[in-house]
């Protein structure tokens, strides 16, 4: 099958710096003006049904692609299967719910609180479990999603199950005005936030961390047995996740101006953990397809709205049967020098070669 | 806060905890044992059981033609619907957990993927089961008609032991003691124990390896359907998510108990029906998830493989 994921990387390699920045600028403005598509017959197709389609592009979309990139650290680069990812989007939600109704902080001020917050929260999470073996980690970590809802839902001070209405939302910036009625400003927001993850990933994949957490990956044992801090490393991975589901919980919680504990749920976190199987995990460009293809499907095909669940997990089956590695696998050779790719490229070469031989032998 | 609680209801909460950690034993089978072999959560076994429950009603209802107002019965046709009854559930739930193994896991493991792609295939697999069972019964709770008269079976000091805790309890130990059986003393049990120890090697040794799983996920599925009737006899109600929360105490029963090891799932089962029993009282029903994660982390804080250790080769599934 071909890996999409290497021919990419085979061009983006091929090209040098200017062509690179240049691409880049386009892709990112391209990425500014998809709030604007639905407004175009071309592209039309895209409107969906029942909520405006700028509003799917901030939640949703926006969100569950940032949410799937802060798991896509903890899961997908570093290994760990977290369950309960929802809980720091719960805890930044939450975060800004308070902090924004009983007190003068706006929501740019908020925002590194919940962030904070939600580090926090993953530290504490992390110093006692990070210690288990995978599955173990899995269930506490589902425990814990769990824990916080609940203990929201029963707590009367934050609202119970009634939630907290009146979220403010963000003071203009360069005389953008937020609120209900500009959700292409919020999805601008989620933009810049989502195009600092991906530049914060990427930067850390090839630095010390991301070379730890890779190693962790693979090999536990060995990475300890090669001095890697295996412990620190898996809690900066799980705060660093838990930082980024926190910022999305803060946008999200302004953007909605309500939060409540019934949006928090297990279920929340399964999707967010099927965007980054779906697209592919460690890999950055197949987790945002996967959970643009996740999010954005369901509402788009909203008028079978009682089937779409149904329909969502046979995607689910289907998909996983034919590409168990996701849609984009991650790359599977790390930092090849010159010599080597052109190694690589002459042994393909002559394996494709010999199987033609072979096959034309065969058919004789 | 409500200790007096305990001191004056200790009894009922003990036997209501005992008759719901049963349940919980023979459902954490199904995760436990799927888990021995294939190093995997089934995420599907809540729905195998939802449809154990469905199994159960479809039959009091449908094809005895019990309604809510109709009056218990007795005798040979007390034991005749409910032997139906549970047959029917433990054949559905059976039949599913196979056909889960061959749709999410069979394909997936022949290709060699990695453990998350099965995770998500059994995750997609269980929301196609509840989502189908939820457009058929329209989201509403479905209930079952009562069979079996709900009477004291004993009474000590005020304290009554109802005759369907009472067949909980017993059925449930009798299960329990039939599953260790077969695993530990008969032939397909050692394959299914050798394929927990190593899969590589139980090849060599010539065992047919699709075949071992397919029947462990068979036996879980029987289990886990006689769990389902059993939950339909003492709850008399079902739900296309009964399965989710059942599920997930079941897996944490598993995990307290060390995930592997099938004696484990039995006291990790009977710990937590126990625990949510007190817990809930003590602290109030909303409570109930908060404690019984808080124990199963410190658990987990002390002794990391569970209670009972999942190394244990011999016990192990």
């Amino acid at each position: 099958m071909i890996n999409l994921r290497d021919k990419g990387a085979e061009i983006w390699e091929g090209w040098n710096k200017p062509t690179r920045t240049a691409f880049a600028a386009v892709a990112i403005f391209l990425a500014f003006l998809i709030p604007f598509t639905g407004k175009f017959t071309l592209t039309s197709f895209l409107n969906t049904p029942l909520v405006s389609f700028q509003a799917i592009l901030v939640y949703p979309v926006g969100m569950y692609v940032l949410m799937a990139l802060g798991l896509n650290i903890v899961v997908g680069k570093s290994g760990l299967l977290d369950l309960g990812y929802v809980a720091f989007f719960a805890i930044g939600a939450y975060t800004a719910a308070i902090l924004g109704t009983k007190t003068s902080l706006n929501i740019w001020e908020i925002l590194p609180i919940g962030m904070g917050f939600a580090m926090l929260a993953g530290v504490l999470l992390g110093l006692p479990t990070l210690r288990l073996r995978g599955d173990y980690l899995a269930i506490v970590t589902m425990g814990f999603g769990e824990i916080v809802r609940i203990a929201v839902l029963n707590t009367p001070s934050d609202g119970g199950p009634n939630g907290i209405p009146g979220v403010p939302n963000p003071p203009s910036v360069l005389g953008q005005s937020f609120d209900l009625l500009n959700p292409a400003h919020f999805f601008w927001i989620v933009l810049v936030m989502i195009l600092l993850v991906i530049w914060m990933i990427r930067r850390l994949s090839v630095r010390r961390p991301g070379r730890a957490w890779e190693a962790i990956r693979q090999d536990e044992d060995v990475a300890l047995l090669m001095g890697v801090p295996i412990l620190r490393y898996k809690i900066w991975s799980f705060s660093i996740g838990a930082a980024v589901g926190g910022a999305a919980g803060v946008i999200f919680a302004s953007q909605q101006m309500f939060v409540a504990p019934q949006t928090f749920t297990f279920n929340v976190s399964v999707l967010i953990l099927s965007c980054v199987v779906f697209g592919g995990m460690g890999n950055i460009w197949g987790v945002i397809l996967g959970a643009t293809i996740l999010a954005y499907i369901p509402e788009r095909i909203r008028q079978i709205a009682n089937a779409r669940q149904l329909l969502f997990g046979l995607a689910l089956i289907i998909m996983m049967n034919l590409r168990p590695e996701g849609l984009l696998p991650r790359k599977k050779r790390e930092h090849l020098s010159a010599e080597e790719r052109a190694n690589l490229k002459a042994t393909r070469a002559a394996l494709k070669a010999s199987k033609k031989l072979n096959s034309g032998k065969a058919s004789k | 806060m409500n200790f007096s609680v305990v001191q004056s209801q200790f009894f009922p909460l003990l036997i209501n905890g005992l008759a719901l950690g049963f349940i919980y034993v023979l459902i954490s089978v199904g995760y436990t044992m799927v888990y021995g072999v294939l190093r995997l959560i089934n995420f599907a076994n809540s729905e195998i059981f939802m449809l154990g429950t469905f199994a159960t009603v479809i039959v009091t209802r449908n094809v005895f033609h019990f309604t809510i107002n109709s009056p218990t019965s007795h005798g040979v046709k007390l034991v005749f619907v409910l032997l139906c009854c549970l047959l029917a559930s433990m054949a559905v739930s059976s039949i599913a957990a196979v056909l889960v193994e061959i749709i999410a896991y069979r394909r997936l493991r022949a290709k060699g993927a990695n453990r998350l792609g099965s995770l998500i295939s059994a995750i997609g697999t269980s929301i196609v089961l509840s989502e189908s069972v939820r457009l058929m019964t329209q989201s509403l709770p479905v209930s079952d008609p009562r069979v079996l008269a709900k009477f004291n079976l004993i009474t000590i000091h005020g304290v009554g032991l109802r005759v369907d805790q009472f067949l909980v309890i017993v059925f449930g130990a009798a299960c329990f003691v039939a599953v260790d059986r077969f695993v530990t003393k008969t032939r397909i049990g050692k394959a299914i124990r050798a394929v927990s120890m190593s899969e590589e090697n139980s090849k060599l040794m010539g065992i047919n390896l699709n075949r071992v799983i397919s029947i462990t996920f068979l036996v879980g599925g029987l289990v886990t359907g006689a769990a389902a009737f059993m939950y339909e006899t003492v709850y008399e109600t079902t739900v296309f998510n009964v399965g989710f929360n059942m599920g997930i105490a079941a897996f944490t029963a598993a995990v307290l108990g060390g995930i592997g090891n099938l004696r484990g799932a039995f006291y990790g089962g009977i710990a937590l029906g126990l625990a949510e029993e007190f817990f809930s009282a003590i602290l109030g029903t909303q409570w109930k998830a908060i404690t019984v994660f808080t124990v199963l982390v410190l658990v987990l804080l002390v002794r990391p493989n569970g209670l009972f250790g999942e190394a244990v080769q011999q016990s192990r599934v």
